[in-house]
């Protein structure tokens, strides 16, 4: 772990003042070109680490982590803009993990200030300070930064590979290359000729490619267009290659069964699993084991007959004991009070409320269980691997396996959903390992989903306290306590080993970054130390406080006696104007009236995150046989939306995702072990509970919002509010079915 | 002991337990890794293939009680030769991580082999046990719905 250490402790000096003197001292590094990782074959040019041209075609290397949410169409998209190559002409890659590819934008989110607040000098500090990241050496899908990162860098790839195929075009003419145009894959002359872009491949290799300037939005042919996905035909035929989809002469298979206490063993016997039907090798990993057989599912029962003797958990070791040292530390010293506008300690008239709420443990499940397929031949590791960061998964396979990070291939594959799961590196380590014990055969290692629900790293529970005063129909004061463990710690002291210093501010996102005048407004945000082992999940730290910031928002929108859109938009526009838009698109969408019929419920909610304002009405309905949901408005602000359906696409997938959870998302602890394993106890949305989608995109947000994300917060909040509308029942607490009578 | 199985119309000669699901030799023994494994416990429907035109979950039935010809999704189409149903998958531009959508589709063809034009409780009916985490279902029933039509059309 050496390097990564090493790097990666430098990443959380971000937010100290170190952050100044960094980027003035790495300036040369950050403004050089970083080395282009695509070595050209015979006959073939790279123009830029994201064009590759041979008598194939063109390949557009689109270096983020394709989980479902399109990504690799609008990356290529981005460079065929400019390029002027045809759609149908483009094959895409993710490419070998690379300094090139680092990600632009993840530091540069963590300078002090909501982003709703951000002025054009603000963004351009975030973008210089994000630069910072090819220090690091930093490849990683998440965030919901993809597009921001490389809105420009794709599109100055395909500009300047452009210009450099007409000057070899012009080379090969003797024209003037003024005289040239390009279309279609190809240069056009004044004389009608025409050249392939594969045919000056081999003349366009000693052209240094020049910068040019990007063509005006006006003219975008590809961008802001529902472009074919790139992967949608591999998808439906399925021969889109997942981590396990490789086929290797002499392949053997693999699953782990590693410590749910998440502790390691204290022993365990395999005599009976060693006898059993096409079991290859049994491997101690020290803090659980690896069966290798014939057989994915061999290996399975194998692994399953295995006697393990678990290590008790370092942390409380039941649901009921993490709850309450979660409250106990909302008497602790705040970790963070990053809003405090106002004074809340004065006294104000008007109509006081109190709330408690609390949203429960959470598993990704993405559908494709972690896995992963390696080969390791003593001087070299290959690995397939569907993961959110290449570079550092790559380093880490590397001191894993006794290796240097240039002996490790990493190919990055489709992933069967991500959702934050798979920027972690345990499942490729597992298989580097698995694959290092037996040199030469090549192994494709499966987890079960029992494995995959009880070794996830969980979305923490979450308690907050909310103390809100409405005064003349307005809200008045706000004063906000969040506790939680703490996302950004847990996940920093496992890759890094140390813990960043000042405010967490993941922690209280979705609730001090929201865009809302209250004038005296405080969010404390309270960290309990307990050790279960954490992750990202869509949206972060919005995901809870996206609920529970909002519920109370409506609590005091009823309190006031206002219509809850109302009073959104009347806290929303005298803060963000782009907000306010999005709370009165979703208002005329739905045909927001604030009365519905008997046994109909609406609920709004809303929340900034990622960069984007979103707005959903969630419409509810009794059918005498349970609730069941109707209809979900979205309405949201990305600024510049580069693929109208993918972005749809992911406004939808983040609500269904935020739906699930909230309907019936929940992780219990018993004996330091998650007591749910599977689909049938930890399930999800279906076709049947599917509601109804209409979303609105807008383009008033003056900077570029993100998509995978920001749909997920409001939805929760939306639901519970639609719920309260229809029953009269105001939930607190997560999930839904707890309270209420829902269809699942 | 050795059997022959039959798959997309090719026989094979297996030689694993009785027991291993036939999920499992399709993915690796065949080599068709098209199906996929979501849960193991038929509750997610990623490995759904079809046994005689039914659909069924290939995570739930041994070799050796296969009881007729299994069809796969690369069995039902290729990407230069699809058939109805996945092109109108591709026309809605229903995937997204795409894990789930061979089984979605495996299944969504058997409906439409019994019920030409489902209504939206039928396709509930049927595909609810489907799961997808990627949340396609409105573009998956804008798909089913594409398709029944335009295989009516063609009759």
């Amino acid at each position: 772990m050496g390097r990564v250490k090493t790097i990666a402790r430098r990443t959380f000096l971000i937010g100290s003042a170190a952050i100044v003197g960094g980027v003035a001292f790495g300036a040369y590094q950050i403004n050089k070109d970083a080395p282009n990782p695509l070595v050209p074959g015979p006959g073939e040019a790279t123009l830029n680490p994201f064009v590759l041209i041979n008598q194939d075609g063109v390949t557009l290397i689109a270096p983020r982590a394709e989980m479902g949410q399109g990504v690799q169409t609008t990356l290529a998209a981005l460079a065929a803009e400019e390029l002027d190559v045809a759609w149908d002409d483009i094959t895409v890659l993710h490419g070998p993990p690379a300094l090139a590819y680092y990600n632009s934008v993840f530091l540069g989110m963590a300078l002090p200030g909501a982003h709703y607040q951000d002025t054009p000098f603000k963004h351009s500090l975030r973008e210089q300070v994000g630069k910072v990241g090819k220090l690091l050496d930093m490849q990683a899908t998440g965030g919901s930064t993809s597009m921001k990162d490389f809105y420009d860098r794709m599109r100055h790839a395909g500009a300047s590979a452009r210009e450099a195929l007409k000057l070899a075009a012009a080379a090969r003419l003797g024209v003037d290359v003024a005289t040239l145009t390009t279309k279609d894959s190809a240069v056009i002359a004044a004389d009608g000729t025409t050249l392939a872009y594969w045919d000056l491949a081999e003349a366009v290799r000693d052209i240094t490619p020049p910068d040019v300037a990007l063509r005006d939005k006006a003219t975008w042919k590809y961008l802001g267009k529902p472009m074919p996905r790139v992967d949608m035909v591999a998808k439906v035929t399925g021969t889109a290659d997942f981590a396990t989809d490789k086929k290797l002469d002499g392949m053997k298979f693999a699953t782990v069964r590693m410590s749910p206490t998440r502790n390691g063993m204290v022993s365990y016997d395999d005599s009976f699993a060693q006898e059993m039907d096409g079991v290859e090798a049994i491997l101690d990993l020290g803090d659980g084991i690896a069966v290798v057989a014939t057989n994915t599912w061999l290996a399975i029962q194998a692994a399953e007959a295995v006697d393990i003797e678990w290590a008790p958990a370092t942390y409380p070791a039941n649901t009921q004991a993490l709850r309450a040292a979660i409250a106990a530390s909302l008497e602790d010293v705040p970790n963070s009070v990053i809003r405090d506008d106002g004074d809340v300690d004065v006294a104000v008239e008007g109509t006081e409320i109190t709330a408690e709420y609390y949203v429960p443990w959470l598993a990704h499940t993405t559908m494709e269980p972690m896995s992963a397929t390696a080969l390791f031949t003593g001087d070299a590791l290959e690995i397939w691997s569907g993961n959110q960061s290449p570079t550092a998964i790559r380093d880490a396979c590397a001191d894993a396996v006794g290796l240097t990070p240039e002996q490790v291939t990493l190919h990055t594959t489709f992933m069967g959903g991500g959702f934050g799961r798979r920027g972690e590196s345990d499942f490729s380590l597992q298989a580097a390992r698995i694959a290092a014990a037996m040199p030469g055969t090549p192994i494709r290692m499966t987890w079960s989903r029992e494995e995959d629900i009880r070794n996830d790293f969980f979305r923490p529970a979450a308690i907050a306290r909310f103390r809100g005063i409405v005064q003349d129909g307005k809200a008045a004061l706000l004063d906000g306590k969040v506790a939680a463990p703490s996302v950004f710690h847990n996940v920093s002291m496992r890759q890094t080993g140390a813990v960043p210093p000042g405010p967490d501010r993941l922690h209280v996102e979705g609730a001090a970054d929201q865009p809302y005048a209250i004038p005296n407004l405080r969010i404390a945000g309270h960290l309990t130390d307990i050790s279960v082992p954490l992750g990202f999940w869509r949206s972060v730290g919005a995901s809870i406080n996206g609920f529970m910031f909002d519920t109370f928002i409506d609590e005091m929108a009823h309190a006031a006696g206002t219509d809850p859109l109302q009073f959104r938009l009347d806290l929303a526009r005298a803060e963000h104007a782009p907000s306010a838009g999005v709370i009165e698109a979703v208002g005329e969408m739905s045909g927001w009236t604030g009365q519905t019929p008997e046994g109909i419920g609406r609920g709004i909610a809303f929340s900034f995150s990622f960069g984007t304002p979103v707005a959903e009405v969630v419409e509810v309905q009794d059918t005498g046989n349970g609730i069941k949901i109707n209809k979900c408005w979205i309405a949201a602000d990305l600024g510049t939306v580069l693929d109208p359906a993918i972005v749809e696409a992911q406004m939808t997938s983040g609500a269904i995702y935020g739906f699930s959870a909230a309907m019936q998302g929940e992780i219990t602890f018993r004996d330091g072990m998650a007591e749910q394993g599977n689909f049938y106890d930890y399930d999800a949305m279906r076709m049947h509970t599917a509601p109804e989608f209409d979303v609105r995109l807008l383009e008033n947000n003056p900077f570029m919002g993100g998509a995978g994300e920001p749909s997920t917060p409001p939805s929760m909040p939306a639901l519970g509010n639609a719920l309260f509308d229809l029953t009269g029942t105001r939930a607190r607490e997560l999930p839904l079915n707890k309270t209420f009578d829902l269809i699942l | 002991m050795a059997r022959q199985l039959n798959v997309n119309g090719t026989t094979h000669d297996v030689d694993l337990p009785d027991n291993v699901p036939l999920l499992w030799v399709l993915r690796d023994e065949i080599g068709l890794t098209g199906t996929k494994f979501g849960c193991g416990v038929a509750a997610c429907g990623a490995c759904t293939v079809q046994i005689d035109g039914e659909a069924v979950r290939s995570c739930q039935v041994a070799l050796a009680d296969v009881w007729g010809e299994v069809t796969t999704i690369e069995g039902l189409g290729t990407p230069d030769n699809m058939a109805t149903i996945q092109q109108a998958w591709v026309d809605h531009q229903v995937a997204q991580c795409g894990y789930c959508q061979s089984g979605q589709i495996m299944n969504a063809a058997a409906l439409l082999a019994e019920i030409p034009a489902p209504t939206d409780q039928e396709i509930d009916d049927a595909m609810q046990g489907n799961l997808c985490r990627c949340g396609t279902y409105p573009r998956i029933r804008a798909a089913i719905k594409d398709a029944a039509q335009r295989i009516a059309d063609k009759v």
